[in-house]
């Protein structure tokens, strides 16, 4: 029997001229029915083209097919190829045949649409349902993915749901017509970890239900684990390796999966954590925190009270050792970038304080504390030599830029691993990695005690980011450097942090020894976070799909939260008693 | 360097910047009255000579030499139009940059008066400010600046606003540079590429509105020279004398031209979607 999917030396180029700007340079598998192949590479391997091909939207990106067949098998048992179809046809094929999801939720729908009628549309499209039928198969397709309230929901617009919530209406609406291949890429990047293991396990569930094929495009190879059966590794437009699920994950045969395998953090439940530092009681803190608090007041209508605030930060406070790492773990809009930048003055906090070792009150132009972006593209302007954006950080401070300072920048550089002639270059001539290590020369041009590390690796590429890792730890160990690192990466997390806080809806949950928060996770968010994770452990492993939502900080004018209680686990775990 | 010479291998950029080079040497030799005549002297029996050796362009009612006029002409109103983009520039990037470094209230004021000064079409405004002030020179200099004031201070408030809230301003902040520091290395450097499309392109309409202000007599004043008020003169004389219009009328059409055409190159050429390389 034909297999569902045969993709044979396929060739993708872009441009004026494809054949000189190759991107997929020769890739064939095979798919049958109901089977998962995920395709994992980094940034730039060709793994998103070799997908978007397959049903041709690739086209439209500005990408030639130069070589090779796609056959498809269709419904009705005929073999038609996808390579050399023209675009009618494959309007026929894409939706009906060949579902997609795209990693962007919140930009794939239409924001001034009802989702309802955004998912009626592919029933109308496909099916010639009009009216009360079409609004009923576009409920039942809620149902579908598991999400609750379906009726009421179909009146919403796209803004009133979470990332996680329009990823499922996203799939909803790509098995609107029971394609019997999901193209999914990247589908879980842009959510968090828990929402991402949700979406996972849906996908995983309705694919069992359908008996649909899948292509799972994905740079984390962990996360292949728990849904794949065939996996295809890319690098640079070539598949590497390709095999059956156990075969790579358990026996990789070309060194780049190995490296992948190795090189990448991996989530170890806190087996690997570092053991390099042990607090002592006498040293003095660099960084104290102490009931730090942002609220952000929500803006009423011109003749209407304002309703409230929005607690972004509530009472959080820590302290932090030279030489220590905490991190700041939680998702999205828990509080933990508000905390970071309301250190660094960024934000005006509403309470609270903060005290560096020297006593002094931290602010924005204490230069003890200095800060790493996420962004290394965004946060090095592009129009200035590095040698003036290194200058930066001493003019401000009130120094001049002389012999030392030069001086001073080259060996940074150097200690950074960039190349001396940087200083005469531009932003732009570096690549992501080397402009996070030029941000961290930055940072260390006025001798800090704390570094501030705002998700500082999240944007890099896996490979890249265990080395801007390394790099960090090195130079924590050389000046005795106190980070504050901000991530909701655990399997980062878990390389560099001595320490780790969890933030929940603004509030710390759950701190202590990082080997002891997660090995042995007291509080039910942390729980769940930590076995959100995605591991190549977890082979297979089913989620429980759990819908419940982050409670809205906002808050009526006035309100005061109770005072938490601790419990204690240990000599440095403690963790909030829930009710 | 690199920048001229990405407008020389740029097509409209060749075409226009060879005219606008062209355009600014006449005006200056026009300002300088390196011309090859005087032109306010009258050839009394040379009066309404067709275009000869002699006189390039042809004489004028008053037998006055219309190439020569025609220099000082382009000169007067290339004063006007480089003085009133520059005034216009400078006010424009100090009210958008404002607006958007400082918000709220200031930003509210700044952009209403804006958006009250550019319901007006341009002339119309321009007429309103002479009719008020008097006609000269310097009334059409601060005239056409108001006009294009708030096209200038929309350029710069866009991108400032968009600039202002990227990563590496925050980090100038994290180490306390002074807000001076950020709006001119941060915020305004990065707006070089929108204001040198925005001047070129303000040149050429400023250009038409000093000779449409000249038309109506409300500009440069007789007798000097405008090529406003030279289309003025010679609409009596259209038929018998078409040089008088022809050559005015070209001179304006092209420098339009030209500097159009560099502004689209230079939009070309600046747009980051298009460039390779830093600029």
């Amino acid at each position: 029997m034909t297999p569902l999917l045969s993709v044979s030396a396929l060739r993708v180029g872009f441009g004026r001229d494809p054949m000189k700007n190759e991107i997929v340079k020769g890739v064939s598998f095979n798919l049958d029915a109901g089977e998962t192949l995920a395709i994992v590479g980094e940034s730039g391997s060709g793994k998103s083209v070799t997908a978007l091909s397959i049903n041709r939207l690739v086209d439209f990106g500005g990408g030639r097919i130069i070589d090779g067949s796609i056959s498809l098998r269709r419904r009705d048992g005929s073999v038609f190829d996808l390579a050399q179809a023209n675009e009618p046809s494959l309007e026929k094929i894409r939706g009906s045949e060949i579902g997609m999801i795209f990693q962007e939720p919140m930009t794939s729908l239409n924001p001034v649409l009802t989702i309802g009628t955004q998912i009626e549309e592919s029933f109308r499209l496909h099916h010639g349902l009009t009216g009360r039928q079409a609004t009923a198969a576009a409920r039942d397709a809620l149902d579908r993915v598991r999400i609750p309230d379906a009726a009421r929901r179909l009146k919403y617009c796209p803004n009133q749901l979470s990332g996680g919530m329009l990823q499922r209406v996203m799939i909803a609406t790509a098995l609107a017509c029971n394609p019997r291949l999901l193209i999914a890429d990247e589908p879980t990047t842009a959510l968090d970890v828990t929402v991402q293991a949700q979406i996972m396990a849906l996908l995983g569930e309705l694919k069992r239900e359908t008996g649909m094929a899948m292509i799972f495009i994905t740079h984390d190879i962990g996360l292949v684990a728990g849904i794949a059966d065939k996996v295809m590794v890319m690098q640079a437009g070539k598949a590497v390796e390709q095999g059956s699920l156990n075969d790579v994950l358990d026996r990789p045969q070309h060194p780049y999966t190995q490296h992948l395998l190795s090189a990448v953090p991996h989530f170890e439940s806190g087996r690997a954590v570092r053991s390099d530092f042990h607090r002592e009681e006498t040293s003095s803190p660099a960084l104290t925190v102490d009931g730090l608090t942002v609220r952000f007041k929500v803006t009423g209508g011109l003749l209407s009270r304002s309703p409230g605030s929005v607690h972004a930060v509530e009472n959080v406070g820590f302290d932090l050792m030279p030489g220590e790492t905490l991190a700041i773990v939680g998702e999205s809009g828990s509080g933990k970038s508000t905390t970071a930048r309301a250190i660094l003055g960024l934000v005006r906090p509403t309470r609270g304080s903060f005290s560096t070792h020297m006593g002094s009150v931290a602010d924005a132009t204490d230069p003890s504390v200095q800060m790493v972006f996420q962004n290394p593209y965004a946060s090095l302007n592009p129009r200035l030599r590095i040698d003036s954006i290194l200058a930066e950080p001493v003019i401000a401070a009130g120094g001049r830029v002389n012999a030392e300072t030069r001086d001073k920048m080259k060996a940074l550089l150097k200690r950074v691993g960039l190349p001396e002639d940087s200083l005469e270059r531009y932003p732009h001539q570096f690549s992501g990695g080397q402009r996070q290590r030029l941000c961290i020369a930055r940072a260390l041009m006025l001798n800090p005690s704390v570094v501030v590390l705002d998700e500082a690796v999240s944007a890099l590429d896996v490979s890249v980011q265990a080395k801007v890792l390394e790099l960090l730890v090195d130079l924590q160990r050389e000046y005795g450097l106190a980070y504050l690192f901000v991530s909701h990466d655990m399997a980062v997390v878990e390389r560099i942090a001595h320490r780790i806080a969890v933030l929940y809806a603004g509030e710390i949950v759950e701190i202590g020894d990082a080997a002891s928060v997660l090995s042995n996770p007291k509080h039910s968010y942390t729980k769940r976070l930590i076995s959100a994770v995605p591991s190549i452990d977890h082979r297979n492993q089913h989620f429980e799909i759990d819908t419940r939502q982050v409670p809205s900080l906002v808050r009526p004018p006035g309100f005061e939260p109770p005072p938490a209680e601790w419990r204690s686990f240990g000599p440095d775990h403690s963790a909030r008693a829930e009710a | 360097m690199a920048m001229l010479r990405a407008i020389f291998s740029h097509a409209s950029g060749r075409i226009g910047g060879t005219i606008v080079v062209i355009y600014i040497v006449v005006a200056l030799l026009g300002m300088f009255d390196v011309t090859p005549h005087n032109p306010l002297q009258q050839f009394r029996i040379d009066r309404l000579h067709a275009p000869n050796a002699v006189y390039w362009m042809g004489t004028d009612l008053f037998g006055r030499d219309v190439a020569s006029r025609l220099m000082k002409g382009v000169g007067q109103s290339f004063l006007v139009g480089f003085c009133s983009v520059t005034l216009a520039t400078l006010a424009g990037t100090v009210l958008g940059l404002t607006a958007a470094w400082f918000g709220k209230a200031w930003d509210a004021l700044v952009m209403r008066v804006m958006d009250v000064l550019l319901a007006f079409p341009a002339i119309l405004l321009a007429l309103l400010i002479i009719a008020i002030v008097g006609p000269g020179t310097w009334t059409s200099i601060a005239a056409i600046a108001i006009v294009y004031t708030p096209i200038f201070t929309r350029v710069v408030r866009g991108p400032a606003l968009s600039i202002k809230s990227r990563e590496f301003v925050d980090a100038a902040r994290t180490f306390g540079s002074s807000r001076h520091y950020i709006l001119t290395r941060h915020l305004l450097l990065n707006l070089v590429a929108p204001l040198t499309v925005q001047v070129t392109l303000a040149l050429a309409w400023s250009l038409l509105t000093e000779a449409g202000l000249s038309f109506l007599g409300l500009g440069t004043q007789p007798p000097a020279s405008s090529l406003g008020l030279m289309l003025a003169d010679s609409r009596n004389l259209m038929e018998t004398a078409p040089w008088l219009l022809i050559f005015p009328a070209l001179a304006i059409m092209i420098s339009i031209l030209g500097f159009n055409l560099l502004g689209d190159a230079l939009r070309d050429i600046l747009d980051p979607k298009t460039r390779s390389r830093p600029a």
